[in-house]
């Protein structure tokens, strides 16, 4: 028998498999298709103070081994998903979620991660400094390391829990960001967030995406945000979440030795709605192929 | 929602770089004309949704036109090929509402298509047959070589104009020059034409077409504005009742 579970800042969680924010809405879906209490957690679709539509459309372009999206945080705003979309996650899923959380000032950042980290069921906050897809906010704070510590002081000032800081790739040097989160006192780290890119219509001669640039998910960004992983694992001493490109069981042990304590799948979950079962299904296997009794003994090794 | 293999029966081009793929799989959730499946194309990333055009206990019929890389793809595939699909998604045409609502008031029915947008009303078409109604039926496309499926809808009801813009078969001109206004309207097409449809209407439910992510409503990718708030094409649509759409 191997040993799956892993712990994040005191949350004992079941294996290491977390559906990314974005790609999984507010769990609803999904529950639908399986039992979604085999999941770690949930990372829910991100919430801002007020209610946003998003971008216009399209908002979605395929790429080689991935896709552009530029969706914009569209969700109902903090107060409705408190009101209506937590309680119907919680029938359909018992354990902690991961309530990840966007803002257009640091203030708007520090009210909204206040109002949702005191729910219950909520396990964790994770800042999304990194959304490429909006003006004035997400990403404009996780560029510089000044504005990033900035943030994580102002929402761990009023969390009620743990407060992980979801990093950009779209950075000239991801350590320097994740050792000023850590120094304004995160409890850890969630990398990465898409990387910004854009496709052309060539019949048209005009970009594919609305917004004109969205963020590249997929396979494609593996071994990048492996590497940035690797980086940010080595320099910290907090847990880092590994995200990026995630689609088997063979990528999770490749994040955890790159020094994740846990993962998280977001475009697979696209593609293939069952994608978070089969890899927590496939995790085991995989794991005793290799010889692994415990995720303990290969975090960081590499 | 099942994630099913489906096996291509034929794939046939039936016009004008539009082809016709029948498939063979498990239909069985299929309830509604204008419900879509996504289907997985090998070395795309993205699955692509196609309405369903004909369906029974076994068999799928999707109509489409190879206007990208996927599309092309899958106008090469041969009979035998299998083909991971997730179906049935969207909502559909609510049927009973449109036969209700003609039933009750009168309101004459009007089935209106344009291009590939015909494919899902030939299922609509063919539910309000069987109970008792034959709506008129107009269909618009480009030009004769782009016409499909006229004999397939003169099968199951005999009011079925053709309308083509430059007037190489049937009437020349627009669907909507050939609407008598005020109707109540099944309507799938182009954007446009969705929405000279929807001006000349009292009532009616209108199919959309979206670039999707997921097809199933996870990635937020299809949202629209309407009415009543955002909606996902692919959960809370792709049908869109008239009074709901914003334009």
């Amino acid at each position: 028998m191997v040993n799956t579970k892993i712990c994040l800042s005191g949350l004992l969680l079941d294996n290491p498999v977390i559906p990314a924010s974005g790609t999984f809405g507010y769990g609803r879906e999904f529950a639908e298709l399986y039992d979604i209490n085999i999941l770690g957690s949930i990372a829910i679709k991100g919430v801002t103070l007020a209610p946003r539509f998003g971008n216009e459309a399209p908002r979605i372009a395929e790429c080689e081994k991935g896709m552009l999206n530029s969706v914009g945080l569209q969700n109902p705003g903090c107060d409705a998903v408190i009101r209506e979309e937590l309680p119907e996650l919680s029938r359909v899923f018992g354990k902690k979620i991961i309530a990840n959380v966007c803002g257009f000032s640091i203030d708007e950042y520090a009210e909204c991660a206040e109002k949702i980290s005191r729910e219950e069921q909520v396990g964790l906050i994770e800042v999304n400094i990194s959304c490429p897809n909006v003006c004035g906010g997400g990403m404009a704070f996780g560029t510089s390391p000044e504005l990033a510590a900035e943030v994580t002081r102002a929402v761990k000032a009023v969390s009620a829990k743990p407060v992980y800081m979801k990093l950009s790739p779209n950075v000239t040097d991801i350590v320097s960001i994740a050792l000023a989160c850590q120094e304004a006192g995160a409890d850890g780290l969630s990398l990465i967030n898409t990387l910004a890119g854009m496709r052309i219509d060539t019949e048209k001669r005009e970009p594919v995406l609305a917004n004109v640039t969205g963020g590249l998910s997929g396979p494609a960004i593996f071994p990048v945000a492996l590497k940035m992983v690797h980086d940010a694992a080595e320099a910290v001493d907090i847990p880092v979440i590994g995200i990026g490109g995630i689609s088997k069981a063979k990528d999770v042990l490749e994040m955890i030795m790159a020094g994740a304590h846990a993962v998280q799948i977001g475009t697979a979950n696209l593609i293939d709605p069952w994608a978070c079962r089969k890899i927590i299904e496939e995790l085991p296997l995989a794991m005793e192929r290799s010889g692994i009794g415990d995720l303990e003994e290969i975090r960081g090794t590499v | 929602m099942k994630q099913t293999v489906c096996k291509v029966i034929k794939n046939e081009l039936i016009a004008k770089n539009t082809y016709e793929m029948l498939m063979a799989g498990d239909t069985g959730g299929i309830t509604r004309p204008g419900q879509f499946m996504d289907i997985a194309i090998n070395d795309f990333f993205l699955r692509r949704p196609f309405s369903v055009c004909y369906w029974d206990q076994d068999q799928v019929s999707v109509i489409y036109r190879a206007v990208g890389g996927g599309t092309e793809a899958m106008s090469n595939m041969a009979g035998g090929t299998e083909l991971s699909v997730l179906c049935p998604l969207g909502n559909g045409y609510d049927v009973e509402d449109c036969c209700g609502r003609h039933l009750r008031d009168g309101s004459s029915l009007l089935v209106a298509g344009g291009g590939t947008g015909t494919a899902p009303l030939y299922g609509a078409v063919k539910k309000l047959s069987e109970k008792g109604i034959r709506p008129r039926v107009l269909l618009g496309f480009g030009s004769k070589d782009e016409v499909f499926y006229e004999e397939k809808f003169k099968e199951i009801t005999s009011d079925v104009t053709i309308v083509t813009e430059d007037g190489s078969r049937g009437e020349k001109g627009m669907v909507t020059d050939f609407m008598s206004g005020g109707e109540y309207v099944l309507a799938c097409g182009p954007e446009l034409m969705l929405k000279a449809v929807w001006e000349r209407s009292s009532g009616g439910q209108f199919g959309f077409e979206s670039r999707m992510g997921c097809g199933f409503g996870a990635c937020m990718g299809c949202t629209c504005r309407t009415a009543h708030g955002s909606k996902r094409i692919c959960k809370e649509g792709p049908v869109l009742f008239r009074e709901e759409i914003v334009w």
